[in-house]
């Protein structure tokens, strides 16, 4: 069960903050995305405009999405698979079951999956004495630790080497206890022999998918490591799970998104695997599933047509905003509390679970825009945690101290020299308090804020008396 | 009952009803059209750079080629590849008619099955469908000719493809699938499954640290043919 912690998310990212391990791992991690994704667009002179085609693809298929849905399903049936949509999580989770009983399964390879981890569907298929076996190297790991992605991209972005390494000791008790992992590929070469015989055994193969095409009725899916397609070509059944925000109408428009996603999320020009499912096996093949199903769900999703949050169904996943959060980067994403971390979590996780649990995650941001100007789809994330904001306030959800804090502020600032006095006062005093030091690394009555951060020392005066300065010097 | 209760509530939240008929029309139309986006200028380029570009970028995402001067020459690329590996001369062969055309009898030494591929397999012999020079990227679609698991299960995976299939972008070589291509049970063009591989098998997972083996092939050889005279190097 997914323990929803959100609520929490103050408490959690203190104790992230404090763990030695989670910083060390979060250190090495953030800088390794930003630099390939930034090399990789610069490989790319004309990825600025495709930012603005994937955004006006998506806008046009959400624009008329009951059409494309259709005439997807239409589709994946001509092809002979099968469609099951479902409202809620309860439903989709009910119809993978069926699936995997009618199959036989006693047990189910999955590839990466985020929409998997909000349906909970390993708990429900344990639960029914169905074994179920994650098979991308990072999320292998998080199920032998019985743990959480904290990544949406890179499960185990938490974790360090040691980490894998005394996992793997733990649970593969039936090695040599004195083997050695002396490089990181040992650890790869050990999981991969440990995968092959689950690919082999298992009954069922459950993947996400990345796309889905309605003029093909097509799901994709975009790997590095295969585990997805071994998944989806060994087993005799194979079931794509899927949230219908993820439709395009054509093959054409799918190439324009493909050339965003990989470089925006691991910077890679293309991602190793990108495979398009089309039904089950067709006369003469000589492998694939005999058996194609797709679980079509909404939970939630179709409630956020015509709000604020519309636009936020453009995500196509790629994590460019969590690699890019100074928040994420120092908390990591299990503080977030539940499925989805970062910028494009702290937006979604509240019309999923309600601004009431997650009211914190709009609020922990600083505002500084970069996972806007990295979107590969332009979602304004900074302007809607301002919306989730606006309602939680509005709804009475913010703490006391919070309210009665912007009260106050609120007042000084509907009283232009009051206000201007105050901020002179606060920046002289400050100016004096750092004698002539750059930042504050703890201050008094602010303990708490400065723990995590130091505060700049405010430097050239207020905004107004700059603003004059300019002013008069024309 | 639910896909009517999902419609519902997008139509809903879009404040109109079911889409008329005539924006239906042209929804369709749309889709017929299929209207191609900006295509980056990197691969639009002389046939004979394209064949270069693609080699490059397999060679770039960790992937080797041989380029060969005709189909004769195969066998021996083939042979002379999986040596150099230090690889047994052992392969499973697509059950493609171009490949079991090849004078494999030039190679004795060469054993090979043409079928699926199993999972004690270590070496398998592709045919390449189509090649894309913006990535460096192969495509596969399944094929009674063709199977899938020849691209997952050995450790290494030798892909044979023509000069004259490679093409600049994605939506050239889908055109030629499009073109080439009718499917026994739906009547369109998709086959169950069209695999797009750029390189071999990679993960990042180990502290976002690149390591090629992961679950699919660790090594992926093309042996580009020159079949086409326009494509030749100057």
């Amino acid at each position: 069960m997914v323990q929803i912690t959100s609520p929490q998310f103050k408490e959690n990212a203190a104790r992230a903050i404090g763990d030695a391990r989670l910083q060390k791992a979060l250190g090495k991690a953030e800088g390794a995305f930003l630099q390939r994704r930034g090399d990789a667009v610069a490989r790319l002179p004309e990825f600025e405009q495709l930012r603005d085609i994937g955004r006006d693809i998506k806008n046009h298929t959400l624009a008329n999405l009951d059409f494309y849905l259709e005439t997807y399903a239409a589709n994946v049936e001509a092809a002979g698979g099968t469609v099951h949509w479902c409202s809620t999580a309860e439903e989709a989770r009910a119809a993978v079951l069926e699936i995997c009983r009618k199959a036989g399964a006693k047990t189910v390879t999955k590839g990466k999956s985020m929409i998997s981890e909000e349906l909970e569907i390993n708990d429900h298929l344990e639960a029914h004495g169905i074994e179920p076996v994650e098979t991308d190297l990072g999320e292998y790991i998080i199920q032998l630790r019985r743990e959480h992605p904290s990544h949406i991209i890179a499960p185990a972005f938490h974790l360090n080497r040691e980490d894998w390494e005394q996992s793997f000791r733990e649970m593969h008790t039936d090695l040599p206890k004195d083997r050695v992992f002396s490089e990181r590929r040992d650890i790869l070469t050990e999981a991969r022999t440990k995968l092959r015989d689950r690919f082999l055994a298992a009954d069922v193969g459950i993947t996400g998918a990345n796309f889905l095409i309605a003029e093909s009725g097509s799901s994709v899916i975009v790997t590095n490591e295969g585990n997805g397609d071994l998944t989806q070509t060994l087993p005799r059944v194979h079931i794509a799970l899927a949230s219908i925000e993820k439709l395009v109408p054509t093959l054409n428009d799918a190439c324009a998104l493909l050339r965003l996603l990989a470089r925006s999320a691991t910077g890679q020009d293309f991602s190793v695997y990108t495979t398009f499912s089309t039904g089950g096996r067709r006369p003469g093949d000589l492998d694939g599933p005999e058996e194609y199903h797709v679980v079509l769900i909404d939970n939630g999703r179709s409630n956020m047509f015509g709000t604020e949050f519309q636009e936020m169904l453009r995500c196509i996943r790629c994590a460019a905003c969590m690699n890019h959060c100074p928040v994420y980067g120092i908390t990591g994403g299990h503080a977030y509390g539940w499925v989805y971390p970062g910028p494009m979590g702290s937006v979604l996780t509240p019309t999923l679970i309600g601004v009431d649990k997650a009211g914190h995650l709009p609020n922990a941001s600083t505002f500084c825009g970069r996972c806007e100007s990295v979107c590969p789809v332009k979602i304004p994330l900074p302007k809607m945690m301002r919306h989730w904001r606006e309602r939680e306030f509005e709804r009475h959800l913010s703490p006391a101290a919070v309210r009665r804090n912007l009260g106050l502020w609120a007042w000084v600032a509907q009283r232009p020299g009051l206000y201007r006095m105050a901020t002179k006062l606060a920046v002289g005093t400050l100016g004096l308090l750092a004698q002539g030091k750059g930042a504050f690394r703890s201050l008094p009555l602010a303990g708490g804020w400065t723990q995590g951060r130091d505060l700049p020392v405010p430097e050239g005066g207020t905004f107004m008396d700059r603003y004059a300065k300019t002013k008069r010097g024309g | 009952m639910s896909k009517e209760a999902i419609l519902n509530a997008i139509r809903r939240g879009l404040k109109r009803g079911p889409l008329p008929a005539d924006q239906r029309a042209m929804l369709e139309a749309r889709m017929l059209a299929r209207p191609r986006h900006l295509i980056p200028a990197r691969s639009r380029v002389p046939r004979p750079d394209q064949i270069k570009l693609f080699i490059v970028n397999v060679e770039k995402e960790f992937g080797s080629v041989t380029r060969v001067a005709d189909v004769k020459e195969i066998p021996g690329a083939v042979a002379e590849y999986l040596s150099q590996q230090n690889l047994a001369p052992r392969f499973v062969m697509a059950p493609h008619p171009e490949l079991q055309a090849l004078p494999w009898s030039d190679r004795a030494m060469l054993e090979f099955e043409t079928r699926r591929a199993e999972a004690s397999d270590t070496v398998s012999v592709q045919h390449g469908y189509a090649g894309i020079a913006e990535t460096g990227t192969l495509m596969l679609p399944s094929d009674p000719a063709r199977p899938t698991t020849l691209n997952l299960l050995a450790e290494t995976e030798i892909v044979v493809l023509r000069a004259s299939r490679i093409t600049g972008p994605y939506e050239d070589a889908w055109d030629m699938l499009r073109a080439e291509r009718q499917d026994a049970v739906t009547g369109g063009f998709m086959p169950r499954n069209v695999m797009l591989v750029t390189g071999p098998s990679r993960s990042g997972d180990i502290e976002q640290t690149l390591e090629l083996g992961a679950s699919g092939p660790r090594r992926l050889h093309v042996i580009v043919v020159d079949d086409d005279p326009a494509a030749l190097p100057v």
